[in-house]
């Protein structure tokens, strides 16, 4: 966690959400401050979302405080899989409902402009028209990035952006997201994928309902951590300077006694 | 024959019932879009049979039947509302309780005490008998006013529709952009009953927005198009209901019905497969994921 610091955009204190009797999260403290690259990571129904949402004020507080600096643009890519795919509406529809202010349907020269210069930003000029399911995984992916971006926010919180995407569209995304961080853009995300997007991070924070480890890849993703975290046993191997996740499933005396193998490589 | 077409229009009730339907159409295709999209297709039924209960009541009262079936409607909308954002029940389960016990209320109202001035097989299943000027303003004003709603809060509106969530968190006040689609539905339904009936009004919610459905994958050209589309049956409906001698209400459904038919048997595959997740909307969120 990083010092108290009034310029933090968000600040969660002891949060704790619970859906009825069930805790979803437990004395959570997280500061996000401006330029921050956080990965947020844990196994399914950790809290990973609910971290999310707590930051966006969308869920209610059972404990604890969160504070968000005054005026501050947060926007939400949500998980592809919540989107209604068959919803009619088109790429630019779906970028320019997000343009808050205008008090007319129809969209402005200067709002097509600043969507179509979006939407070249980010590899998408000439798909406008189309429907959003008619697009692949990584554009669909983009467009809803794109959106966001065009509310113009200082915090981007992003639920399993790679989620479902293969290896060369990861890359895609944690590109786009990298160089959008260094345009200052603070950015939260949520993932499954340790090796190929919480490894690259700057931040990481391992969640399991509570927060079990937070600070930097290399010294968050240790076995012990991520044991606590996924309440299985990991190796930690060391490439290049950064953590390589290995499962240790073939530590098990079961395991591997036929067919022995060095290790796979952890989701 | 052009002659024959022509002749019912020199009766009054016939001019009425004809601009109630065609504006009423238009109106529930518009709405019924968001309805549609947002996977509560059976609030239409539902709602109608709900704001039997308030006709039953405020003829028992002898008090005007807009402001208390009315007053009833928008009550049970917003109830149901509140009810399902709150994911207190589902939307589904809200409407149904809702919605029945009102028209159980109506109903039972009719069996102790009988009915006084309004005719109840109208309120059922339609009639341009009873339909006057004060109706063909009622109506236009309910269309203003939806109309109006939607060319200022268009944006905010789409959003709520298809990301509420997301919406939320972006500025929108999604809470009050419900209630006031709510309140415009209610309004559409009271205004859309005399010459559709409790039975059939939910018909003209859903059958034009998926026939637009079937024709476009754009948002905007699917409100033109459903507008369109209810309008043309509302207007085609009652000239069949006059020449055929049978109820508004059945005539306009079944216009809308045959229109549906033909546009599904055009379009062919692209357009089923655009239809046919209309309405299914996403699972609930896992909680904690």
């Amino acid at each position: 966690m990083s010092a108290k610091c009034a310029s933090d955009l968000v600040r969660l204190s002891g949060a704790t959400c619970r859906y009825g009797e069930q805790a979803v999260l437990v004395d959570v403290d997280l500061a996000v401050a401006p330029r921050d690259f956080i990965g947020v990571v844990g196994p399914s129904g950790s809290g990973k979302t609910t971290l999310l949402k707590a930051m966006m004020g969308t869920v209610g507080l059972a404990a604890g405080t969160a504070q968000r600096r005054p005026g501050l643009r947060v926007a939400y890519v949500p998980q592809v899989e919540t989107v209604d795919w068959s919803f009619p509406i088109t790429v630019d529809e779906c970028v320019l409902m997000a343009r808050p202010g205008r008090r007319v349907p129809w969209t402005s020269r200067a709002e097509r402009g600043e969507a179509a210069l979006l939407l070249e930003r980010l590899g998408l000029e000439g798909l406008g028209g189309r429907h959003i399911r008619e697009l692949s995984g990584g554009q669909q992916q983009r467009v809803f990035i794109a959106r966001a971006l065009l509310r113009e926010p200082e915090l981007l919180l992003l639920d399993e952006p790679t989620s479902g995407v293969d290896v060369r569209l990861r890359h895609e995304v944690l590109h786009l997201l990298d160089d959008l961080n260094a345009t200052g853009l603070a950015i939260v995300i949520t993932t499954h994928d340790l090796n190929g997007i919480a490894a690259h991070l700057p931040r990481v924070i391992c969640l399991n309902r509570m927060v079990i480890g937070a600070g930097r890849p290399h010294d968050v993703l240790t076995p012990a951590v991520l044991e606590r975290t996924y309440g299985a046993t990991m190796d930690v191997l060391d490439h290049a300077g950064m953590p390589v996740i290995v499962d240790g499933f073939h530590h098990h005396p079961r395991a591997g006694a036929e067919h022995p193998i060095e290790g796979r490589m952890a989701t | 024959m052009i002659d024959e077409l022509l002749r019912p229009f020199q009766y009054e009730f016939f001019r009425n019932g004809l601009a109630v339907a065609t504006l009423a159409g238009a109106l529930c295709g518009t709405v019924g879009v968001y309805v549609v999209l947002k996977g509560m297709s059976y609030i239409g039924h539902g709602l109608a049979h709900a704001i039997f209960g308030g006709f039953a009541a405020s003829a028992l009262l002898g008090v005007s039947f807009v402001l208390g079936a009315g007053a009833w409607g928008v009550a049970s909308a917003l109830m149901i509302n509140g009810v399902a954002r709150r994911r207190v029940i589902g939307a589904d389960a809200a409407i149904g309780v809702i919605t029945t016990a009102s028209f159980a209320f109506g109903l039972a109202l009719v069996s102790l005490f009988g009915t006084t001035g309004q005719s109840f097989d109208a309120a059922l299943f339609g009639s341009i008998l009873g339909v006057s000027g004060g109706d063909v303003a009622l109506v236009a004003a309910v269309a203003a006013a939806t109309g109006g709603l939607i060319f200022v809060r268009f944006r905010a509106l789409l959003f709520t529709t298809f990301d509420p969530e997301v919406a939320d968190v972006s500025g929108v006040d999604t809470a009050r952009i419900d209630a006031l689609l709510m309140v415009a539905l209610a309004g559409s339904i009271l205004a859309t009953m005399q010459v559709l009936g409790v039975t059939l009004v939910a018909a003209t919610l859903v059958i034009p927005p998926t026939v637009a459905r079937m024709l476009t994958n754009s948002f905007s050209r699917m409100l033109v198009l459903s507008t369109g589309v209810g309008a043309a049956c509302g207007f085609v409906g009652m000239s069949l209901s006059y020449h055929l001698d049978v109820q508004s209400g059945p005539a306009i459904v079944l216009v809308g019905a045959t229109v549906f038919a033909g546009t599904f048997a055009i379009t062919g595959a692209p357009g089923r497969r655009r239809a046919g997740g209309i309405g299914a909307r996403i699972g609930a969120r896992r909680p904690g994921g």
